[in-house]
């Protein structure tokens, strides 16, 4: 019981590492044909990121 | 001058930056091998040394002795996270008995108000008597319980303590802060309020700094999100919310070695009273958006109805987590690595666990402050769709398309 739980967190969190790797990467992009737009990118790029954050903690908390 | 003066600062910085370094390094024991001495860390060490050593005890001599230096950091760290009664800075003494710091009144209700200083638990070590019961602390959670003369506590077979909890309503450490930060914070946006008025609408002292972080989180969290016609109502809220999260999460990095942030009680009252503004302040169309949501067929509107319903406690519930669980990570983390230090218990380990763990505090100043933004944003983001008014003719345009 204790295995698959700790093996489905750690899925999860790859999986929000991935999503916030490419919202940070499409922010990266967006910023470099955009420089006037840095700000609002730069909001909604950490909005997103902690959207996915709250899950990749989420199940983090359900192993625990 | 200038030079001297720049100078000056750097120093200043480089030490407010290795402050945090204190808080674990002071608290802890200073050597590994240190002799087993009766504090409570030590009691779990216990724990756990009978179950691994079984059989071998020859061979396993040195392996308990390094479990428990390791089970000893470990509830270390475990205390660290924990509310507690009492207000200590740092411990110290050949046996790490003696402690800088000072008691905190205990207030319990358990047929009648008792009511008692924190130094009669002795830091967790000592039975309170009060009114004919006894309290101790269990120090597994730190949580006070009715215990006899002795101070015992029975256990059920699953290890939970099953004597009874009295109502704790203490002025704890976390209490005792979040008290003492509101305080400094009235003080500094009260002078803030009242330079307006005395000096012809021009910021003084403090308030020089804060003005334009007030201004920010108006201009730039609460007008985009809630709307120029609503967004006044709510400032209050945002603006407190703000610089209460970021206080505390910037008073957890000194040496006084408190986690309010990192407490769930906390982190869910903010929550609860951010989930009740959304629903009090809602307006028809947040309600119609969530039972009857617009521009979908009306079969998907009794599918979504609960989807919707829901996410408006998982939302509040983020917010929670996401605070909680930053800031414990942060603790953890950050007191980890400095426990490297005695983990290799060699020259190249205490300048690398102190590298890391500077780099890792300069992280935790911009995670205190990215959370404190993340939390406003969310919680404005969401008053902001509460108070939405949308414009039917938009939907039905994007319906027919």
């Amino acid at each position: 019981m204790e295995i698959p739980k700790i093996v489905g967190a750690g899925l999860v969190v790859i999986g929000a590492g991935i999503g916030i790797g490419r919202i940070g990467g499409s922010a990266m992009d967006a910023i470099a044909r955009q420089p006037e737009a840095t700000g609002k990118i730069q909001t909604a790029m950490l909005i997103a990121a902690a959207l996915i954050e709250g899950i990749g903690f989420a199940a983090l908390f359900a192993v625990n | 001058m200038v030079i001297l003066r720049k100078i000056f600062y750097f120093v200043l910085v480089a030490f407010v930056a290795c402050l945090p370094l204190l808080s674990f390094a002071t608290t802890s024991n200073d050597t590994v091998t240190t002799a087993a001495t009766a504090t409570p860390e030590m009691e779990t060490a216990k724990h756990v040394a009978p179950i691994k050593g079984q059989g071998h005890e020859v061979e396993n001599a040195n392996l308990t002795e390094d479990q428990k230096s390791d089970s000893e950091r470990k509830s270390h760290i475990k205390h660290h996270l924990m509310d507690s009664h009492d207000f200590t800075l740092f411990t110290y003494g050949e046996e790490n008995n003696k402690h800088f710091g000072f008691s905190l009144p205990v207030i319990l209700y358990d047929n009648g108000l008792h009511f008692f200083s924190s130094s009669k638990f002795e830091h967790g070590e000592g039975v309170a008597e009060s009114n004919g019961n006894y309290y101790k602390i269990n120090h597994h959670n730190g949580l006070v319980y009715r215990t006899d003369a002795e101070g015992n506590f029975t256990e059920d077979n699953k290890g939970h303590v099953t004597n009874v909890k009295p109502l704790d309503f203490s002025i704890t450490k976390n209490l005792f802060m979040i008290i003492l930060i509101g305080l400094l914070m009235f003080y500094l946006f009260r002078g803030l309020g009242k330079s307006y008025k005395q000096n012809g609408s021009i910021a003084t002292g403090a308030g020089r700094f804060f003005e334009p972080i007030v201004l920010y989180i108006r201009d730039d969290i609460a007008i985009p999100n809630i709307g120029e016609k609503h967004y006044k109502k709510y400032m209050s809220f945002l603006l407190t919310i703000f610089f209460f999260i970021w206080f505390l999460n910037m008073f957890g990095l000194t040496p006084l070695g408190v986690n309010i942030t990192g407490n769930l009680a906390i982190t869910a009252s903010l929550a609860v009273i951010t989930y009740l503004i959304t629903t009090l302040t809602a307006k028809k169309d947040y309600w119609g958006h969530i039972f009857w949501m617009p521009g979908v067929p009306v079969p998907m509107k009794f599918i979504l109805a609960p989807i919707e319903l829901l996410g408006t406690i998982i939302k509040p519930f983020s917010l929670m987590i996401r605070l909680y669980a930053n800031m414990v990570a942060g603790h953890i983390v950050l007191m980890s690595l400095i426990a490297l230090m005695y983990t290799f218990n060699s020259p190249i380990g205490s300048p690398l666990s102190f590298f890391l763990a500077f780099v890792l505090s300069l992280l935790e100043i911009l995670v205190a402050l990215l959370q404190a933004y993340i939390f406003t944003m969310l919680a404005a983001l969401y008053f902001g769709a509460a108070v939405e008014e949308h414009h039917h003719d938009e939907h039905h345009e994007v319906a027919h398309h």
